[in-house]
């Protein structure tokens, strides 16, 4: 079985990100994953253990003092070297934005293929097969890189399964501090609110609202069904554009791409632009007043009616089933 | 100061997009071909900045079809002093490698001192082409810009990224991209149409930029489509109207399908 590095992606308060189980499973899909983590000097051990836990056979630390300040580099520095070191059979980053930066910089830089965004992967004969979804769903494509080595972004959460725990072997680098090339990092505002509600990319349930909601305050009804599902809320860009709610939750286009089991749409007329970014969930659910909502072609279940009447009647169904 | 703006043509959101299934590569003829809207807000910072320096050119640059060059001629018309429209049979179906080396190499041409782009196309979506560039040419990239500040000898700028925001600077030269928190675009007026007609407007191809495809992009590994499928029209289910129980049955509904 060949090398698959996987860059891990670590939180600003240097724990593993919520993006790292599935980066793992995306790696041992395909061979022995190779966990590559880049901290400030000494920074990386602690994580070693809860990477052998999510199956990384090896895991490459790459610390140096410009982890932290210096944008990006200091991740594409630390990919090549690896490269040289593991001879892999593919590269694999979380399309993050960050992921897609290092994978970009890493392709032009060493002549890889670049494949971007793939929800599933697989070895054909020595090539690696990604599949995506295109146009929010209108279409599968298969993709592979010839002549060259590969390169892909995985869709975050998109791969499930867990690899075996391993006890990892672990090789340690000093990055070089090179660099010019590099931008800088003045300050991290960490503006993540602190929430129990699980995160909007990779959540099995998302609850939307729109336009429908009316108003900041009664965009609250949103959460409240969100927390009695255990979804993440989301938006559509008609709720974020009239200052509902942040445009971290925008869902469609322009924002972030679901594929949950569940998908609950309020007060969301289901433009072509929001489809896109839902349209691949399992199971879609919507209440609008507005009985010609495009939304409700898509709709598993569909309620034309007030959600201000509908979903408090829905909450209290789900918080009684709950207390049985 | 130089700044060049990276456009790109993609099809209408407002209509239906389609891939061809024999080639996987968007099929262009199949719906309304505009400038990304991004790529407008991309100019828009261009322009602001020199609404303020008078001494700043901006030219805008495109690599596509001959469809592109009723979108360069806009950029020309809102207020870009020149165009470059980087046209040649062999870039069909060229990937994100292919399409960095090409923009980096008209880049080199033209000459540059920040180099804006949108953060990514309505279309493929990658978002990586601004870093590949920045990788290729030496530079520093930022991307992801949710605000800007340029000054003579550097950019500044806040990006999200899924954890926070951070506040970044890069010395110039350098390669931005940013997002659609940035102001939109202002209208072509009048004058600025009929002044269009006479600003330069290059077009190049890979023979003018030294590109050689048999030569430049042996050994780079490059991204193929190898199969396309349409997948099935969402079919709608069950609609009801609301006569005042349709909260508890959407209740049944999830317990059926085991989604409580």
């Amino acid at each position: 079985m060949s090398n698959i590095l996987a860059l891990i992606e670590i939180s600003n308060h240097g724990d593993l990100e919520d993006s790292t189980p599935s980066l793992l499973a995306a790696a041992a899909k395909l061979g022995t994953p190779v966990a590559v983590v880049v901290t400030a000097p000494g920074a990386g051990a602690a994580l070693v253990d809860h990477l052998g836990r999510l199956g990384a056979a090896q895991v490459y630390l790459a610390q140096g003092e410009q982890v932290g300040t210096f944008l990006v580099t200091p991740q594409v520095d630390a990919l090549a070297a690896a490269v040289l070191a593991f001879d892999p059979g593919a590269i694999l980053t979380v399309n993050s934005v960050e992921g897609r930066d290092v994978a970009a910089r890493l392709a032009a830089r060493i002549d890889a293929g670049l494949v971007i965004d793939a929800v599933d992967l697989r070895f054909e004969g020595t090539n690696v097969v990604a599949t995506h979804s295109v146009f929010g769903g209108a279409y599968t494509v298969e993709s592979t890189v010839e002549g060259g080595p590969t390169i892909v972004t995985v869709r975050q959460g998109a791969i499930e399964g867990q690899a075996d725990a391993v006890a990892p072997v672990v090789t340690t680098a000093s990055l070089g501090s090179e660099t010019g090339r590099s931008a800088i990092i003045d300050e991290v505002i960490d503006n993540v609110v602190v929430s129990a509600r699980p995160g909007l990319r990779g959540a099995t349930k998302v609850v939307s609202g729109g336009r429908g909601l009316g108003s900041q305050e009664k965009f609250e009804l949103v959460e409240r069904l969100a927390d009695a599902l255990g979804a993440a809320v989301g938006a559509s860009r008609a709720a974020v554009d009239a200052g509902f709610v942040s445009q971290a939750s925008q869902v469609g286009q322009t924002g972030v791409t679901v594929s949950p089991q569940l998908y609950v749409a309020l007060g969301i007329s289901g433009a072509i632009q929001h489809r896109a970014g839902m349209q691949t969930a399992k199971t879609i659910v919507a209440i609008n007043k507005d009985a010609d909502a495009p939304i409700f072609d898509i709709a598993d279940f569909g309620i034309v009616g007030d959600v201000f009447t509908v979903v408090p009647q829905l909450i209290e169904a789900i918080e009684s089933r709950s207390k049985k | 100061m130089k700044i060049v703006v990276l456009m790109k043509q993609v099809p209408d959101t407002y209509g239906e997009r389609i891939l061809d299934p024999s080639t996987g590569l968007v099929d262009r003829s199949g719906s309304d071909a505009v400038i990304d809207e991004i790529d407008e807000r991309a100019l828009e910072v261009a322009l602001s900045y020199k609404d303020a320096h008078k001494d700043v050119e901006v030219v805008v640059v495109s690599m596509g079809s001959t469809a592109v060059t009723v979108g360069l001629r806009k950029g020309l018309a809102m207020g870009a002093d020149s165009a470059v429209h980087v046209l040649d049979s062999a870039l069909a179906g060229a990937d994100v490698g292919w399409t960095s080396t090409v923009l980096a190499a008209a880049l080199t041409t033209t000459g540059f001192d920040l180099v804006i782009a949108g953060n990514e196309s309505t279309d493929g979506g990658g978002g990586v082409v601004p870093a590949m560039v920045a990788e290729r040419l030496g530079v520093p990239h930022v991307t992801y810009l949710e605000s800007v500040q340029i000054s003579d000898d550097g950019v500044v700028g806040e990006r999200s990224t899924g954890r926070g925001k951070l506040r970044v600077h890069a010395a110039l030269p350098a390669v931005i991209s940013i997002t659609e928190r940035l102001p939109e675009a202002r209208f072509p007026k009048f004058k600025g149409i009929m002044s269009a007609k006479k600003k330069p407007f290059t077009v190049a191809s890979l023979g003018d930029l030294g590109i050689d495809p048999a030569v430049t992009f042996a050994g780079v590994g490059r991204s193929v489509v190898l199969q396309t499928t349409k997948r099935p029209a969402r079919a709608s289910g069950k609609k009801i109207v609301d006569e005042g129980n349709a909260g508890v049955e959407l209740a049944d509904f999830l317990v059926a399908g085991h989604l409580l």
